[in-house]
This record gives C-alpha cells, structure tokens and sequence, in this order.
C-alpha cells in the first residue's frame, strides 16, 4: 500500500499539466489542478498510512 | 523580463557577493539546531555529519549538478508539448567549466545554489538522527546533489518550466521562489520524509502499548544559539535571492530583509503563545522550531508581500508548528527529532502559498500551485526511489547495538562529551 501511495502523485501531477494544456479559462484550469494536488494529497495519505502499518508490525 | 536582459551593476554585482558570504550562517544554525535537537551520545557524529554533508554537496553539485542545473538564460534540453517549450533540464558546462567567464549574475547563482544544496541535503539529516549511519547520509547528499535538486533548481530558477509559466500560460509572473522554499526547504522536508519511512523511528520510540515515548533533544543551549545565528543567513540568504531571482531593485532589499525578521517573530510569539496555552510553560525547543518555521515561509514571500502580511505568514506558521509536530508525532507515528517536515516541508510550502496569495498579479496563485503540484507529484516518488535503491547497497539505519551505544561512539569510537557521566536510558522499555 505504500508504493501504490506514492504511484498515484505522479498522477495527480499530470492532472496539472494537463490542465495548462487543455484549458484556457483560469476557473476550468484552477479546477483541475486543485484536484491534480488533490490527487497527491490522496497519494501521500495512502503512503503515511501504509508506512504506518509497516511499522505497527515490527515494533518493539 | 529576461534575467540575462539587465546587465548587473559593480554595486548590486558587490552587495549580493557580500550578502552570499554571510548565508553559511544559516547552514551553521541549522546544523546546530540539529545537533541540539539530538542525544548526547550522537552529537559529534550529528555535527560531523553536516560538515560532511556539506561537503559532499558542494562537490557532487560543481561536479555533476551545476551542470544538470544550468545558469539563467543559459542552455536547456527543450522539448515542445501543445504548441510550448518546455524546459525541463540544464545543460551547463561540466566541473563547472567556465565560471570565471560567465556573467555576473550567472556565477553569483550558481554560488547561491552550491549554499542551497548544501542546505538542502542537511535537512534529511536532522530527522535521520541517532539512527541514519555517516556513509549513507553522504550516499543520499551525493543523489541529493547530483540528480534531484538539480531538476528543482533549473525548472525554478534556471528558466526552466516552471519560470516560464507567466511566459507560456499567462500565470503571473511564472513560479516565483526567492528564498529557496520550494528548492531548499520543500525538497529538504520532502528528503526527511523518506529518510524516516527508510530509516524508521529510533528504538524504542514507538512502543507497542502505550503513547510515544518523549526524547528530548540534548542542548536547548545549542538549538536557540541557531535560532539566532541562523537569522542573520536568513537575512542574507532571502535578500541575495531576491536580487538573484526575483530582480529586485535595491530599494525593495530592507523590505525582504524586514518581511525576514518579522516573518520569524509572529512564529516565535505564535508558537510561544500555543504552547503556553497547552502545556502551561512555554517549550523551548517548538519556540525553536516556530521561529524557524517563520523563517522558513519568509523564504518564500519575503520580497513579495507587505510587513502586514509577513507577520500573518510568521504567526500562521507559528501556531501551525506545535500542532502538526504533535501529529506527525502521535497521530502519524513519524519520528521526527529535528522537526524537519513539520519546519521545513510545510514552512516552506506555506510560504509558496503566501507568495501566490498576496500577489499583486493575476495568475500567480495558479504559477505557485503548479509548482508545488510538481515538487510533491514528481520528486517526493523520484526521491523515495532514489533512497530506496541507495538503501540496498548502503543500509541507512544503524544495527541496534550502535544504535544503543549511540552514533558516537559506533560510528567515531569516542564521544563529544567524553567527561559527562552516561546515565541508563529510561526510554528503552
């Protein structure tokens, strides 16, 4: 679950520049590149967690 | 405007070579922070570690980095995407093969970098402590240097892709970074978020029943001797930037330098004030920590906000501080000594953030978001990576037994206070 958590950021970055690329109206752009840092915001979350539980298993 | 387009003067070309020489002061203040936020036990091996670093920083970055990372208005590898370039790596001269021929601006840059990656590397050290053995935290500073800052460096400030957003997109001004909050102190915070997962907490941090056990750092003598050391680089460091990066007039320099100090003193008053509140006395070494969370956020905004709102950024990041450190802590079980993330990761972020809110220029909130969109999306995963793979061929983490004895004396076979007696260790359950 860690890895899976920091696989899906890169999405969320491409999400972004997606955005820059597609639209030019600043709400439609502003939209998509919050839920792009949404998306790393997600990834990140996933990440903690599972690191979270990798340690919960080995400790003293 | 074209940073190269404006020649720069005999004056300006002095004050930031001057200010630039007064920045180690806050690689001085961090590393004393970080060794104070320690145990005894690691100490030498805590601050022989950042001269380490440093040292390995420098080399690897005018070896290898410097060239990835390119010079303003310099060469890039460009390649075009919807009708735009995007610049997305240096290609600067190797060994830093020229130098003294380059332009003012251009070798005062990469001066100005050479410091950064040095900071930045050191950051990871502060969380890695008592636990992250010598010869992988220099393994980590050489990748630190030699690949990932380098990116962040030329998108941000080498008229990379992220310079040019205002230019391609219409957003502001393009990603605006003046202090090294993005490059510096979000990569750095980002670094000490791998190296804890890596690495793992120290033993007997997190036991299996019960909260997280207190370890106290050693020396708040040593952590606030940095805090006030460290204004005087920050100073330095955020009104060099703000000529090298943001082209500020002379004029604009007491401001940046003013936003600096006041940025650091609503953190310390914030932070000073929660954990009054909390705890009944206020804690020193978070006091730290907010000041130079303050300072942090200052790096990002000082030469583009008023003093009003440095004060609101500072005192943000101040109350912001004590509550995420316990988080991270208990919540999270992210065994942090020096308060890295917490100061660095979302200092820094805070102060891109306010870079972009207070901005006078339509767009710029979108420039910074971008920009932080693609530190955290791409070089948090490219990062994790490149720590993963170093971690199978130099193990980052001390066996237990070094790590029971302590770093010192596992590491360097003598102490740094070799006529303090040792007392039992109350934390090990």
């Amino acid at each position: 679950m860690k890895y899976a958590g920091l696989l899906v950021m890169p999405a969320g970055f491409f999400l972004s520049i997606t955005a820059l690329l597609l639209f030019q109206a600043p709400v439609e752009r502003a939209a998509f590149v919050v839920c792009g840092l949404a998306v790393e915001a997600m990834g990140l979350a996933v990440a903690v967690r599972g690191h979270m539980e990798a340690r919960g298993e080995g400790r003293p | 405007m074209n940073p190269m387009a404006a020649a720069m003067t005999d004056a300006v070309f002095a004050l930031t070579l001057a200010l630039l020489l007064l920045a180690p002061l806050a690689i001085a203040g961090v590393a004393l922070i970080n060794t104070g936020l320690g145990r005894s036990r690691s100490a030498a091996q805590a601050l022989l570690g950042n001269l380490a670093i440093l040292a390995v920083a420098a080399i690897v970055f005018a070896v290898v980095g410097a060239a990835l990372a390119g010079t303003p208005g310099g060469g890039g590898h460009i390649f075009q995407l919807g009708g735009k370039a995007w610049n997305w790596l240096g290609a600067g001269p190797w060994l830093l093969g020229g130098l003294s021929a380059m332009p003012a601006q251009a070798q005062l840059g990469l001066l100005f970098e050479i410091l950064a990656v040095a900071l930045a590397a050191m950051v990871p050290w502060g969380s890695g402590m008592d636990r992250w053995q010598l010869t992988a935290g220099c393994a980590a500073t050489a990748v630190t240097a030699g690949i990932v800052f380098p990116l962040a460096a030329h998108w941000v400030w080498n008229g990379g892709w992220l310079a040019q957003l205002g230019v391609n997109f219409g957003l502001g001004a393009g990603f605006l970074d003046g202090g090294g909050a993005a490059t510096v102190h979000l990569l750095g915070g980002m670094g000490a978020l791998v190296v804890i997962w890596i690495a793992g907490p120290r033993r007997g941090k997190f036991p299996r029943e019960g909260l997280a056990t207190a370890m106290p750092g050693h020396n708040t003598a040593y952590v606030l001797f940095g805090c006030l050391l460290a204004l005087v680089g920050w100073l330095a460091w955020n009104t060099a930037g703000a000529v090298l990066w943001l082209h500020a007039p002379l004029t604009a320099l007491p401001v940046v330098a003013v936003n600096t100090l006041l940025a650091g003193s609503g953190a310390v008053a914030a932070t000073f004030a929660v954990t009054r509140i909390r705890f009944g006395k206020p804690d020193a070494s978070l006091c730290a920590n907010g000041w130079l969370a303050g300072l942090v956020a200052s790096s990002g905004c000082a030469g583009l906000v008023t003093p009003g709102e440095s004060i609101l950024v500072g005192l943000i990041a101040g109350i912001a501080t004590p509550l995420l450190v316990e988080v991270l802590e208990l919540a999270l079980s992210i065994d942090d000594p020096s308060g890295a993330i917490t100061v660095h990761a979302a200092g820094g972020l805070l102060g891109l953030l306010a870079a972009g809110l207070f901005a006078r220029q339509a767009g710029q909130l979108m420039a910074q978001l971008v920009g932080i969109s693609a530190l955290l999306g791409l070089l948090l995963p490219l990062v994790y990576l490149l720590f993963w793979l170093l971690n199978r061929f130099v193990p980052f983490r001390a066996d237990a037994d070094g790590e029971r004895i302590g770093m010192d004396l596992h590491e360097l076979g003598g102490g740094a206070y070799p006529e303090f007696v040792i007392h039992r260790d109350e934390s090990y359950r």
